[in-house]
């Protein structure tokens, strides 16, 4: 950002495409590991939620004050503990992700109409049967609509692991920042940012195969 | 165990309470420049989604405004404003940090003020256009009373956000709670950082709890039901 140097150097670009392609992947992997992760603890907590209603109220306080706590912050604290590594990075990316796929698991299954629910058990259906092939196929588009918001911020988030010696293009950010490099910390932020828009995208396009009824003409 | 110590006698030492690095200093700090940038984003959201909201134009970006904006990573903001602003001549630490925050700000504002205003019902704004209340005169005295619960809750969203996020301004060498984390990971000084993270962290959820109980005061009786969109 000295003067004279223009705000985007694509020289550099071209010859930092292999890092750009490092990145990218080490960005996909901390987003992957998180949202499933995310994913498998958020079905657990929302099945017994299901089961059991007066869990509600303590599972929603926990993951709710989770998720007010500012990412940076979660990250410092757990530092001392687990250090500068990814499961640092790991545990405050899940945790931000249970409050809303949570919210949007079990209210998916609460929105089942009550008399398809009752029609598939006068037909026989076991309570396993009804949640597998009746509750989750209905209530997926609104779960999917929360993997979808879980994904882009943790997108987002990843990019603030950087500080932890993590980041996938958050690290291209930072190490702009650090060194006044406008072209990289934009190039860092162009990137995280079309990352979040194409997962999303994706994710668009599994629901609609995933719900072809929502479609039909 | 020894941490917690460590982070005790560092509340406790007297040092800590003097000069530009004092907890008092930074916690102000922290606090007019998120409060700033929240007041930012009202004057500018604020206006844009009730009379989104009152026309009923323009509901698709009214709409995915949020989505955007959650789409938007705090950090990738600040690298966008840090460019700007040292080409407009405003240097480091407080207005790159601001220009970062307001983007965070809008979205949630706008949007529930948008839906706030859509969710009234038409009926009662029938009633007042028919008793002859003007449009301006709906806005205000109608929609705005009948809305404020919901507006509530973009703020007390965009409020969280932004403290949270205000945190980063360290990074370009900004005052704020987050120096004592930047400055205790670089020194790995983890009482210090340990410190700054616990004061941020109540921060957040001191204005998470304090927008509820006011939201709850702004409610009035009929609305209970109204659910919020962030």
């Amino acid at each position: 950002m000295s003067a004279g140097e223009p705000l985007i150097r694509w020289d550099w670009i071209a010859g930092h495409l292999d890092e750009f392609a490092q990145r990218l992947f080490e960005h996909v992997e901390l987003t992957v590991i998180a949202v499933g992760l995310g994913f498998i603890v958020a079905s657990a907590l929302s099945l017994f939620i299901l089961r059991l209603p007066r869990a509600e109220g303590p599972v929603t306080w926990v993951t709710g004050t989770l998720y007010t706590v500012p990412s940076l912050a979660l990250f410092a604290l757990l530092i001392p503990y687990t250090g500068l590594s990814i499961l640092t990075a790991e545990i405050g990316l899940v945790s931000y992700t249970l409050l809303i796929l949570i919210r949007n698991i079990v209210g998916g299954i609460r929105g089942v109409p009550a008399d398809v629910r009752e029609a598939a058990i006068g037909m026989g259906y076991t309570p396993r049967e009804l949640l597998w092939r009746i509750e989750l196929p209905l209530a997926s588009a609104v779960i999917i609509a929360g993997v979808r918001v879980a994904t882009i911020s943790t997108i987002g988030l990843v990019t603030v692991t950087a500080l932890i010696g993590q980041g996938g293009f958050g690290f291209l950010i930072l190490i702009g920042i650090q060194r006044f490099f406008s072209t990289e910390l934009i190039a860092g932020a162009v990137l995280s940012v079309a990352l979040a828009i194409s997962a999303d995208g994706l994710l668009v396009l599994a629901q609609r195969r995933l719900t072809p009824w929502m479609h039909a003409a | 165990m020894s941490l917690l110590v460590d982070v005790l006698r560092w509340f406790a030492d007297p040092a800590h309470y003097q000069g530009s690095d004092a907890v008092q200093t930074r916690v102000i700090e922290h606090l007019s420049l998120s409060g700033l940038a929240v007041l930012v984003g009202l004057a500018v959201a604020l206006p844009i989604g009730l009379g989104l909201g009152h026309t009923g134009r323009l509901a698709f970006i009214a709409l995915n405004v949020a989505n955007v904006g959650r789409a938007l990573p705090s950090l990738a903001l600040l690298a966008f404003a840090l460019p700007l602003a040292i080409s407009l001549g405003l240097g480091l630490g407080f207005w790159p940090t601001l220009f970062a925050l307001v983007p965070l700000a809008i979205p949630p504002i706008l949007t529930n003020a948008y839906v706030a205003v859509r969710n009234v019902d038409r009926d009662v704004i029938e009633a007042a256009r028919g008793m002859g209340l003007s449009e301006p005169g709906i806005l205000t005295r109608i929609e705005l009373p009948l809305a404020l619960p919901l507006i509530v809750v973009g703020a007390r969203t965009a409020t969280v956000n932004v403290i949270a996020t205000a945190t980063l301004g360290a990074l370009v060498a900004g005052g704020g709670l987050g120096r004592y984390i930047v400055d205790g990971l670089a020194l790995q000084e983890y009482d210090r950082l340990f410190a700054g993270a616990l004061l941020v962290a109540v921060l957040a959820i001191a204005a998470e709890v304090g927008f509820g109980m006011f939201g709850h005061e702004a409610v009035p009786a009929g609305l209970r039901e109204a659910r919020p969109v962030l």
